[in-house]
C-alpha cells in the first residue's frame, strides 16, 4: 500500500444526454504502484479516455475518490487543483489539435515551463530549461522557433510529451499517444516513453486500443466495457490466460504479422447495449458467446480469481 | 494533398508564418486588391485631409457661384450655398472613416469579451446573453441606431456610439462560434491541465485562435457603419450640416435631384465605392483565411 | 468503344490489373509533389494484393488513379497505362469511364461514416448503385439490395433504416455491399478497418474473406497494418516514397524479406509473442515528396546505405519468379539483411 501514488475507488462519471443518464464511467476501482504502468484497453465509447480525463478532474466525476500520494484530489477545491495538477499530467492522441497552431515550440513547452516558475524565474533560464527538455525528448534545438504546421506528427507529439514533462510530474496519462502515427514513428515515441520512465521514474496511465503496443509497455492491463472494469492482471498473466470472453474475442482479433499465425478468432455477435441507464445485467451478456441465465439477471461481481487478476463474469467458477 | 511526415527540414525551409500564407493567397485576388489599394488612399486621405484642406473653404458660403454644374474649376460643381462640392466630398471621408473605425471599435469592446464568456463557460451564461443577442438582433440595426441616437441626442460621438451598439450582436456571435470551436480543441484542455486560469487561457489561447473570421467581420462592419452613419445623416439623425459627411450631402443635394443632380451623385460614388472597397477586402479575406480553400 | 486500346498482349489476359509505369505528380505553385514514380503492379483474378507503406508513400494516390479521380488540377499523370479487364481506363472518355466504375472496379474508403448519404435509407442507397449499372426495374433493385446486405451479414429487416441507426462496423458493411452490389472485378479497399474497433474489424476481415471465396473478385487492399496483410493477403507490395520497394507473394515478403526497409518496418512493431523484445524504430522521417533523391529515397535512413544508393537511381531485381526488390546493396552478392529468413 505504501507505494501507491494512485487509489481510484468506485469512480464514476455519468453524462446527462436526452435519453436518460449515460454511464460513462461506472465503478472503477484500482490502484497503481509508483513507477509502474497501467495499460486501459478498450473499444472506443467503453470510457477509457474519459476515466483518464476523471484522474486529472479535466472532466469532474460524478462521484467516487481519486487518492493522489495520500490525498484525496476530488476533495481540492479550484486553486488547491491548480497546485496539485503539477504532479499529473496528460499526452494527447492528435498531435496536430493538441498543439496551439499559432505557438511556437519554445512558446508551447515554455507553458510548462513557468509552472514551475519558482525554478525558472527569468526568460533566459526558462529558455534554457526548453532547451534541456527538447533534448530530453529528442527534438534537435534548432526547431525551437518553429511552428507545429512545419512539423511532422513525431515530432509533434515529442513537443506534447515535452510540454507535459516540463511540470515535473509523477504520473502521465498517456491518452492513446501514439495511434496517430505511422508505425516506425509509433515505435520511436513507444521507446521515448519507456527511456523517460526509467529516467525519472515517472507512473504511466496508457490508454489504448492497441493490444500490440499495451502489451509492450503495461506492467498491468485493465480491460473495459461500456464504462465498467472487466478484467484486469498483470500483462504476461492476461495474455496468457485470459478469463473474460470480452477480453478472449479481444485478443483473438489482433492481427499478427505473420504468415499463419491467425488463430481461431472468436468473432462476436449480437448488438452492443447502450451505456445509457443499463439495467442490472452483464453489459456484455447480449454480445457474449456463452452467456447463461444469470447474465441478464444481475451484473457480475469483480472477483479476484488469482493474485492481481480480478474478472466480473458469472461464468467463471 | 501531402502532409505530415517528411523530412522537410523546418529550419532550412523559408519561414512561412500563417500571415505571409494568407497574403500569398489574398494577393491572388484581383478584386480584393483592388478594394485594399481603394482602401488605402481613401484612409490615407480621411487622416490627411484636415491637414491640406482648409475648413473654412469648406464651410465658407460663396453666394455668387452657387449651384454651378460640375466644371474645370469646380470638379463635382457647387451647392446652393456656392461651397465646391469636390472639397466637401474629399473632407468628408475624414468622417466616414471615423465613424466606419470607431463604431466598430465600440462593437469589438462590448462584443468579444462577451462573445468569449458565452462561448467559453457555455450554460446559463451563455443561454443569457445569447437570447438576449437574439432579442437585441431581432431590431434591425438602422432603426437601433436610431433609437440610441434619439436617445443620446444627435452629434458625432453618439452616433459612432449608437452605430457600434447596433452591431454588437453580430459580433458576439461570430465570437462564441469561434470559441466553440476552439476550446473543444485538445491543446486548450493540455493547457488547463497545466493548472492555467480561465481567464489566462481565455486571453492567450482561445481568443488568438479566433481572429480570422473576427477580423473579417470587421472589415465588412466598417462598410455595414458606413452605410449607417449616412443613412443616419441622411434622415437629419447624424452629423448635420455644414459638416460635410457623405450622408449629410446626399440629405443637402436632395432637394436639387431633379434640377441639379450631380449634388447627389457624388456623394452617393463616395459612399459606393468606400463600401465596395471594405467589402472586397473582407470577402478576400474571408476566402484567404478559409483552410479549406487552401491547396 | 472506339477509344478504349484493347491489351494486345494475350498472356496477360488473366490479369484484371495492369498498372504499367505510373507516374503521378501534384504539381503545385512553388514544388511538385512526386507522389507516385513509376510504379508496375499486375493483379490476377480473384488475388488479394496488400499494398502496405506509411502516410505519403502514394498508396492512396494508385487507389484514385485506378479509378481516375486523380484531382486534376494539381495532380498530373506523367506517364503510365492502367488496364482493367484489358481496358486502359486513362485514355477511356468520361462516360465509358462512369460505366467502368461501379461494373467493373468499386471503392471502400476508410471512414464509413462520410461515405453514406445521411437523407436516404440504406436500402435505398444499395437499390441505387444497382440501378445505375443494372438497368433493372425498383422492385429488381430492390431485392437483389436484400440479398447483397444479407451476404455482408445483416438482416434484410433492415434496409429501411437510416445510416444513423447503423454502428461503424455495420456503416462499413453496408459500404462493402453497396461497392460489391454490381459484382466488380476488382476492388480498391483504402484502409477499410482502420476507423473500426478490434473486435469489429476481425467480423470485418472474416466477411471480406468469406465474399473473396464466394464472389471470386480481385482485391487491392491498402493498409499500414502488415498484421492485416497477413491475414488476408496472397501478394504484397510494400511502398515507399512512390515506389514499390518490395513485393512477391505474402511468404515471400514476410518470411524471405529482403529490402532494409521492409525489415524496418517489422523491427518497429511491438511483438505480441515477447513483450521484452525491444523496439528497433526505423531513425528519421520519410524524405520530402518534392526534392526526392536521385538515387534511393530510403538511402539517408538506411542502416545499410552504402555511397552509391545515394546518387544511383535504382533498378528491380528479382529473387524468384514472384519476388522483386529494389535495392541496389544486392549488387554485392555476399550482402544480408539482418532478419532471419523463415521457412
Amino acid at each position: 500500500m505504501a507505494n501507491n501514488i494512485l487509489e481510484v475507488s468506485n469512480l464514476k462519471k455519468y453524462f446527462k444526454t436526452a435519453r436518460g443518464m449515460l454511464h460513462a464511467v461506472d465503478d472503477i476501482t484500482f490502484s497503481l504502484e509508483q513507477g509502474k504502468t497501467l495499460g486501459i484497453v478498450g473499444e472506443s465509447g467503453c470510457g477509457k479516455s474519459t476515466t483518464g480525463r476523471c484522474i486529472l478532474r479535466l472532466i469532474e466525476p460524478t462521484s467516487g475518490k481519486v487518492v493522489f500520494d495520500g490525498e484525496n484530489i476530488l476533495a481540492l477545491n479550484k486553486k488547491q487543483m491548480a497546485q496539485r495538477r503539477r504532479d499529473m499530467q496528460i499526452i494527447f492522441q492528435d498531435p496536430f489539435s493538441s498543439l496551439n497552431p499559432r505557438n511556437t515550440v519554445m512558446q508551447t513547452i515554455a507553458e510548462g515551463v513557468k509552472v514551475r516558475g519558482e525554478k525558472y524565474k527569468t526568460p533566459a533560464e526558462v529558455e534554457k530549461r526548453v532547451r534541456e527538455l527538447m533534448d530530453t525528448v529528442g527534438l534537435a534545438q534548432r526547431l525551437i522557433n518553429s511552428y507545429p504546421h512545419e512539423l511532422d506528427g513525431g515530432r509533434r507529439q515529442r513537443i506534447g510529451i515535452a510540454r507535459a514533462l516540463a511540470v515535473e510530474p509523477k504520473l502521465i496519462i498517456c491518452d492513446e499517444p501514439v495511434s496517430a502515427l505511422d508505425v516506425s514513428i509509433q515505435a520511436q515515441i513507444l521507446n521515448l516513453l519507456k527511456h523517460l520512465q526509467k529516467e525519472l521514474g515517472l507512473t504511466y496511465i496508457f490508454v489504448t486500443h492497441d493490444l500490440a503496443v499495451v502489451n509492450h509497455i503495461s506492467d498491468e492491463i485493465m480491460v473495459m466495457y461500456l464504462g465498467q472494469m472487466v478484467e484486469k492482471a498483470p500483462t504476461e498473466e492476461l495474455f496468457k490466460n485470459p478469463i473474460h470472453p470480452y477480453t478472449k474475442s479481444l485478443l483473438s482479433a489482433i492481427p499478427i504479422p505473420k504468415v499463419g499465425a491467425r488463430k481461431e478468432r472468436v468473432l462476436l455477435e449480437g448488438e452492443i447495449s447502450s451505456p445509457i441507464e443499463p439495467g442490472d445485467e452483464c453489459r456484455f451478456a447480449k454480445r457474449c458467446p456463452n452467456h447463461s441465465e444469470q447474465c441478464s439477471q444481475k451484473c457480475p461481481e469483480l472477483r479476484e480469481v488469482a493474485p492481481g487478476h480480478f474478472v466480473s463474469c458469472h461464468n467463471f467458477p | 494533398m501531402k502532409k505530415g511526415n517528411s523530412a522537410i527540414d523546418p529550419a532550412q525551409v523559408r519561414r512561412r508564418s500563417q500571415l505571409a500564407e494568407i497574403w500569398r493567397n489574398f494577393r491572388k485576388n484581383k478584386g480584393a486588391m483592388i478594394g485594399l489599394i481603394l482602401i488605402i488612399i481613401i484612409i490615407t486621405i480621411g487622416a490627411t485631409v484636415s491637414f491640406w484642406i482648409d475648413y473654412d473653404k469648406i464651410v465658407a458660403m460663396n453666394i455668387r457661384e452657387r449651384l454651378q454644374p460640375p466644371s474645370a474649376e469646380h470638379w463635382f460643381g457647387t451647392d446652393e450655398m456656392g461651397r465646391d462640392l469636390f472639397w466637401r466630398v474629399l473632407y468628408g471621408t475624414r468622417y466616414s472613416i471615423a465613424v466606419g473605425f470607431v463604431a466598430v471599435m465600440v462593437s469589438l469592446a462590448i462584443g468579444i469579451p462577451v462573445g468569449a464568456v458565452a462561448g467559453y463557460f457555455g450554460g446559463k451564461i451563455e443561454n443569457l446573453i445569447m437570447r438576449g443577442a437574439d432579442i437585441f438582433a431581432a431590431v434591425p440595426g438602422v432603426l437601433m441606431a436610431m433609437v440610441i441616437v434619439a436617445i443620446l441626442g444627435a452629434n458625432v460621438f453618439n452616433l459612432m456610439l449608437a452605430i457600434g451598439i447596433a452591431a454588437v450582436p453580430g459580433f458576439i456571435r461570430t465570437t462564441r462560434a469561434a470559441v466553440l470551436t476552439v476550446k473543444n480543441e485538445e491543446y486548450i484542455e493540455a493547457i488547463r491541465a497545466l493548472g492555467k486560469s480561465e481567464p489566462y487561457i481565455i486571453a492567450r489561447h482561445v481568443l488568438p485562435n479566433c481572429l480570422s473570421p473576427i477580423i473579417v467581420r470587421v472589415t465588412l462592419r466598417i462598410a455595414g457603419a458606413i452605410i449607417s452613419a449616412s443613412s443616419l445623416s441622411f434622415l437629419g439623425l447624424g452629423i448635420e450640416a455644414p459638416l460635410p459627411e457623405w450622408g449629410a450631402l446626399l440629405n443637402g443635394g436632395n432637394k436639387f435631384v431633379m434640377t441639379h443632380p450631380y449634388l447627389t451623385i457624388f456623394p452617393g460614388l463616395a459612399i459606393m465605392i468606400t463600401v465596395l472597397a471594405f467589402n472586397l477586402v473582407g470577402d478576400g479575406l474571408r476566402d484567404a483565411m478559409d483552410p479549406k480553400l487552401k491547396r | 468503344m472506339s477509344e478504349i486500346t484493347m491489351n494486345s498482349n494475350a498472356r496477360e489476359d488473366s490479369l484484371v490489373l495492369d498498372i504499367r509505369n505510373l507516374t503521378i505528380h501534384y504539381v503545385m505553385e512553388d514544388a511538385t509533389v512526386e507522389a507516385v514514380n513509376g510504379i508496375d503492379i499486375q493483379l490476377e483474378k480473384g488475388k488479394i494484393l496488400g499494398i502496405v507503406g506509411e502516410t505519403g508513400a502514394g498508396k492512396t494516390s494508385v487507389c484514385l488513379s485506378i479509378l481516375n479521380l486523380i484531382p486534376d488540377p494539381p495532380g498530373v499523370i506523367k506517364s503510365g497505362e492502367i488496364y482493367i479487364n484489358g481496358k486502359n481506363i486513362l485514355t477511356a472518355s468520361p462516360k465509358e469511364m462512369n460505366r467502368i466504375r461501379g461494373k467493373e472496379v468499386a471503392m471502400i474508403f476508410q471512414d464509413p461514416m462520410s461515405s453514406l448519404n445521411p437523407v436516404l435509407t440504406v436500402g435505398d442507397q444499395i437499390a441505387e448503385a444497382i440501378k445505375i449499372h443494372a438497368h433493372c426495374s425498383d422492385h429488381e433493385a430492390w431485392d437483389r439490395a436484400e440479398k447483397m446486405l444479407e451476404m455482408v451479414g445483416i438482416p434484410k429487416e433492415r434496409m429501411a433504416e437510416y445510416p444513423h441507426q447503423f454502428s461503424g462496423g455495420m456503416k462499413q458493411r453496408v459500404v462493402i455491399a453497396i461497392a460489391l452490389s454490381c459484382s466488380p472485378a476488382l476492388l480498391l479497399a483504402d484502409e477499410p478497418t482502420t476507423a473500426l474497433d478490434v473486435t469489429i474489424q476481425a467480423q470485418i476481415l472474416n466477411m471480406m474473406e468469406r465474399l473473396k471465396g464466394q464472389l471470386n473478385t480481385s482485391m487491392l487492399f491498402v493498409t499500414h497494418d502488415l498484421g492485416i496483410v497477413a491475414e488476408i493477403c496472397d501478394e504484397v507490395a510494400v511502398m515507399y516514397a512512390g515506389r514499390i520497394i518490395e513485393r512477391g507473394t505474402l511468404v515471400d515478403v514476410f518470411n524471405h524479406t529482403k529490402h532494409p526497409y521492409t525489415e524496418g518496418l517489422f523491427n518497429s512493431l511491438p511483438n505480441i509473442e515477447d513483450r521484452k523484445s525491444e523496439l528497433k524504430p526505423i531513425p528519421g522521417l520519410m524524405p520530402d515528396p518534392t526534392k526526392l533523391p536521385a538515387g534511393c529515397a530510403f538511402a539517408p535512413r538506411c542502416p545499410y546505405a552504402r555511397p552509391e544508393c545515394i546518387d544511383t537511381p535504382q533498378t528491380e531485381r528479382s529473387f524468384s519468379d514472384t519476388h522483386r526488390v529494389m535495392c541496389s546493396a544486392y549488387n554485392d552478392p555476399s550482402f544480408k539483411i539482418e532478419r532471419e529468413e523463415i521457412d
